[in-house]
């Protein structure tokens, strides 16, 4: 479904004399329907800019990105809001909606999907219930605790049952109980046919998860093991 | 598309309420600019009224000698009626001029008795000219002077009262001009200040119109909101002006008559009452949306 052919990606250092800064180099990997892939590799690695690439926020400076046949690194601007309905995202600094409250912040969603009121109403609660906020429902981002507003952030990009769920560090803030809770959450959602890619360098998480690991190192892809586990 | 309508409404309002800090800041700024059209609107209706009010006083009169016979006086009140540039002719006998004297110096019993003393009537016969253009009096003037009835004519006041009338024209023509500039500036500078407060206001939500565009809400989506939350503010502030500009009016209308008698503020906005809020709501609401269109713009790059 997502194909990343000879992707690198190069930042120009600010300082004087700097190299250039590389943070991806000929990437190359698939992504098929409903595949879970684990993203692991120290920070600086590479993961979040790769999410961003695939998401459409940066074009790559060379190689290909497919999304079923949308070119990602080529998409017009105009048409970059239809790809990024198809993926949901959880957004490491979380990007929710300062001025929303939690409820508006999944429902904003539904209604930039085209959802009618009903469907809104009958999925919100669904949802909230399913990470945990119902009792939070009224409150904006700023009144809601750091693991609160991850659960909140998954829940966002969860609502519209997108077909790929990029997930960077999601469970950053989490105590291990509610870790544990995201990741079964994740895993049934992939299960329902929803494709994965979670950025983490958590190795419980990794070891846990027991699905295809993709290993990063400075930019390159280190390691790509069905059934990985966490390696350094 | 009904759902979608709204929808865009409801977010425009809830988010216009949640900001309502700095759109109250947005509403003030526009309610001036607002009221600085409205105002110049009404110097401008006052400002015309009082110059053809003044106009309207500048004439020029021929007094005939003590000879001149009327049936003469009334063919040339009859040629200078055919002059295109001349507005009217009125013409003022001997006695009528005696009559109008003495009713201006009813007061003065001292100029009075001096007339009776005299016992002829000193006045003169005269025809008092109007011309359509302050430019054109001189024209008329000289074309009498070398008419065939010039030996009829005793004189002209024209030449006495020229100086008068050439100030008052300049002065008029003066602060047209520098009404207009003042104008023009003021309209700019508010217009930009106005434009700016909307810029702070929609800043503070930069960082959430980029979210809005990473989770797929298409620019129309997502610039709608902010356009009725700035034409909200436009009406708003049209409302406030309006009657900010309907008890101004009141209050100073008869102050003004003191000065000027013609010029009734109060019944100039009356009469352009429709005119004055259509302008003030085309201004406000204008003025709301532009300056969000172009704010949001910079947050759309995504």
């Amino acid at each position: 479904m997502i194909l990343l052919d000879n992707v690198s990606k190069i930042y120009p250092n600010r300082s004087l004399s700097g190299e250039p800064i590389t943070a991806l180099e000929n990437v190359s990997f698939k992504v098929g329907k409903s595949e879970f892939i684990s993203l692991s590799g120290r920070s600086g690695a590479g993961k979040t800019t790769l999410l961003r690439l695939i998401l459409g926020q940066e074009a790559p400076s060379s190689g290909r990105i497919l999304f079923d046949s949308y070119d990602i690194s080529e998409i017009k601007k105009s048409e970059i809001c239809h790809l990024r309905r198809r993926i949901g995202t959880v957004f490491q600094d979380y990007k929710l909606f300062p001025t929303k409250t939690t409820y508006e912040n999944i429902s904003y969603i539904m209604e930039v999907m085209g959802a009618d009121d009903e469907e809104i109403k009958r999925d919100v609660p669904y949802i909230l219930d399913l990470v945990g906020l119902t009792e939070r429902a009224c409150n904006f981002p700023k009144e809601l605790s750091g693991g609160e507003k991850q659960r909140l952030a998954i829940a966002r990009a969860l609502i519209h049952r997108p077909e790929v769920i990029l997930a960077d560090e999601p469970t950053g803030n989490l105590d291990p109980y509610h870790t544990s809770g995201i990741i079964r959450l994740l895993l049934k959602i992939n299960d329902l046919g929803t494709a994965v890619i979670l950025a983490t360098h958590d190795k419980e998480v990794i070891n846990k998860i027991r699905k295809r690991v993709i290993t990063l190192e400075n930019g390159r892809v280190a390691r790509d093991d069905e059934k990985g586990r966490f390696m350094l | 598309m009904f759902t979608s309508l709204k929808r865009t409404i409801r977010i425009g309002i809830k988010s216009f309420a949640r900001n309502i800090g700095i759109n109250i800041a947005t509403i003030f700024i526009i309610t001036l600019v607002i009221l600085l059209f409205s105002l110049l609107f009404i110097f401008n209706s006052a400002s015309k009224i009082l110059i053809a009010g003044i106009q309207e006083k500048v004439d020029v009169s021929i007094y005939f000698n003590e000879d001149a016979l009327t049936e003469n006086i009334m063919e040339i009140k009859s040629v200078v009626s055919q002059i295109p540039e001349v507005k009217n002719v009125e013409y003022v006998s001997k006695e009528e001029a005696l009559d109008k004297f003495i009713e201006r110096h009813k007061e003065e019993p001292i100029l009075i008795e001096s007339i009776t003393e005299i016992g002829d009537n000193p006045f003169l016969a005269s025809l008092n000219i109007r011309v359509l253009e302050a430019s054109q009096y001189s024209q008329v003037t000289s074309l009498l002077e070398n008419g065939s009835f010039k030996n009829l004519i005793n004189k002209i006041d024209y030449y006495q009262r020229k100086p008068v009338i050439d100030r008052i024209f300049s002065i008029i023509s003066a602060v047209n001009r520098g009404g207009f500039a003042t104008a023009l500036v003021l309209c700019l500078v508010s217009v930009f200040i106005a434009f700016n407060t909307v810029r702070i206001a929609i800043s503070n939500m930069g960082e959430e119109i980029s979210v809005m565009r990473l989770v797929g809400a298409s620019d129309k989506f997502i610039k709608a909101p902010f356009l009725i939350q700035g034409a909200v503010c436009g009406i708003i502030s049209a409302l406030i002006a309006f009657i900010l500009i309907f008890s101004f009016s009141y209050a100073i209308t008869s102050k003004v008559k003191v000065l000027a008698p013609d010029v009734s503020v109060l019944g100039l906005f009356i009469s352009n009452v429709l005119f004055i809020f259509l302008l003030q709501i085309a201004v406000g609401v204008s003025l709301g949306i532009f300056s969000s269109l172009i704010a949001v713009r910079k947050y759309l790059k995504i």
